[in-house]
């Protein structure tokens, strides 16, 4: 048990995490009746998927992916009086923690507030129809109205 | 009940399966993973290439920003697009045009304008307090917007906060209030101009037989020593766009899920 949770657990303790919050939202898209729980649990579930990403991007040692600007500037600054002219200044790429994850994510954040927003609206003009948020009773009133047309 | 035992079980299956498949994966913090340096013999990870090339080609340090705004430029101008797009949703699922309510509806309160401050003392303290703090929010999030090159924000989380200062106002004082300072004319027409702004800053190359977004082309116009610092401009004139887009189609989610649509009384 110990020798498991040395090999397979603690090295990669970011996915188990992202795997049990995920399976929490999953699991309340499908088993909670109420609209609003449901949209919660894919929120929750959102949250899972952004968390594996940013976890991906994670180096050990490195810092924020926001360069030292003040002493870009000054090695800049030295090179150019040396004559090199444009050389590449030298950035080691694991003193960075990986860029990319964190735009996908940035967009993913924003886009996902304002999607939820509109599923928002839609479970309101539901409540306002129906008089209630309620899947089954919902579905209920649906085959009502099917049975009287 | 039966419900949740059916997702009960789909959850533990497809737990299972990720969690089998997690041994597979690089462990956590790895420098040398496919995420963060390439796959072995194949090709460097993309990520590399923008540690590496980002200061020069653009002159910005927040690699973040850099990514977002010129990189990934066309990435970045349709998720706006996709946010005004949900604004616009909101306001055809939602909004109520006409002024009185429908005839055989049950009267609802007349005018929530009771629950100004002006009717209701115990708002006094929370709602000066937001007042005195919302300018300071709005401040910073400007700060937030035009220093997003040199440190961690943006145009999306400046807009954010920007939205979230008005959201504040209409919830501690009235959102009435707030729509006189701020109406759903300019709103709109604010989200509008942000994405004409990213669109703008896109066709401008285009002028001067460059590609699309190509911002390096805009050195002439914008008056900088070379293409890295046009580049670098550019990237805060998109960023006012995305600001601004997302700072009033937030206010927009807001303004509309908390009064049904009718954009008076709510909360």
């Amino acid at each position: 048990m110990q020798s498991f949770f040395q090999e397979a657990v603690i090295p990669h303790f970011n996915f188990w995490i992202y795997v049990i919050i995920m399976m929490v939202g999953l699991w309340s898209v499908i088993a909670k009746n109420n609209l609003i729980k449901k949209l919660i649990g894919l929120s929750i579930f959102q949250t899972a998927i952004l968390l594996l990403y940013v976890s991906l991007g994670v180096k050990e040692g490195a810092t924020i992916p926001v360069l030292d600007h003040h002493a870009l500037i000054e090695s800049s600054h030295s090179e150019s009086s040396e004559g090199s002219g444009k050389k590449a200044i030298a950035i080691n790429p694991d003193h960075y923690a990986n860029p990319l994850p964190h735009v996908l994510m940035l967009t993913a954040i924003v886009v996902g507030v304002a999607t939820l927003g509109v599923a928002l609206a839609l479970t309101q003009m539901i409540y306002k129809d129906f008089g209630t948020i309620e899947e089954d009773e919902v579905l209920k009133k649906i085959k009502a109205l099917h049975d009287d047309v | 009940m039966k419900a949740k035992i059916f997702a009960s079980i789909a959850v533990a299956i497809t737990g299972a399966v990720l969690l089998y498949a997690v041994s597979d994966f690089p462990r956590f913090g790895d420098p040398r993973s496919p995420a963060n340096a390439g796959v072995e013999g194949g090709s460097p990870s993309a990520s590399l290439y923008y540690i590496e090339n980002t200061y020069r080609d653009t002159k910005v340090p927040n690699l973040v920003t850099a990514i977002l705004a010129d990189y990934r430029g066309y990435d970045t101008m349709f998720e706006t697009v996709v946010i005004l797009t949900a604004g616009m949703s909101i306001f055809a699922i939602l909004r109520v045009l006409r002024r009185d309510d429908a005839p055989g509806a049950p009267a609802s309160a007349p005018d929530s304008s009771d629950h100004s401050i002006d009717g209701d003392h115990h708002r006094i303290i929370v709602a000066t307090t937001c007042r005195i703090a919302a300018p300071l929010i709005q401040i910073f999030a400007l700060y937030v917007v035009a220093h997003g090159h040199h440190s961690p924000g943006g145009g999306f989380q400046g807009g954010v906060m920007l939205g979230a200062s008005f959201i504040l106002l209409a919830l501690s004082g009235s959102l009435r209030d707030t729509l006189v300072r701020f109406s759903e004319q300019q709103y709109l027409r604010l989200a509008f101009i942000g994405i004409l702004i990213y669109a703008g800053f896109g066709f401008l190359p285009l002028w001067v037989g460059r590609n699309f977004l190509d911002y390096g082309a805009l050195s002439g116009l914008l008056m900088t020593s070379g293409e890295e610092m046009a580049r670098s401009h550019s990237m805060l004139g998109v960023e006012i766009g995305v600001a601004m887009t997302v700072m009033s189609i937030m206010f927009a989610i807001f303004a509309n899920l908390s009064t049904r649509g009718r954009l008076h009384g709510g909360l």
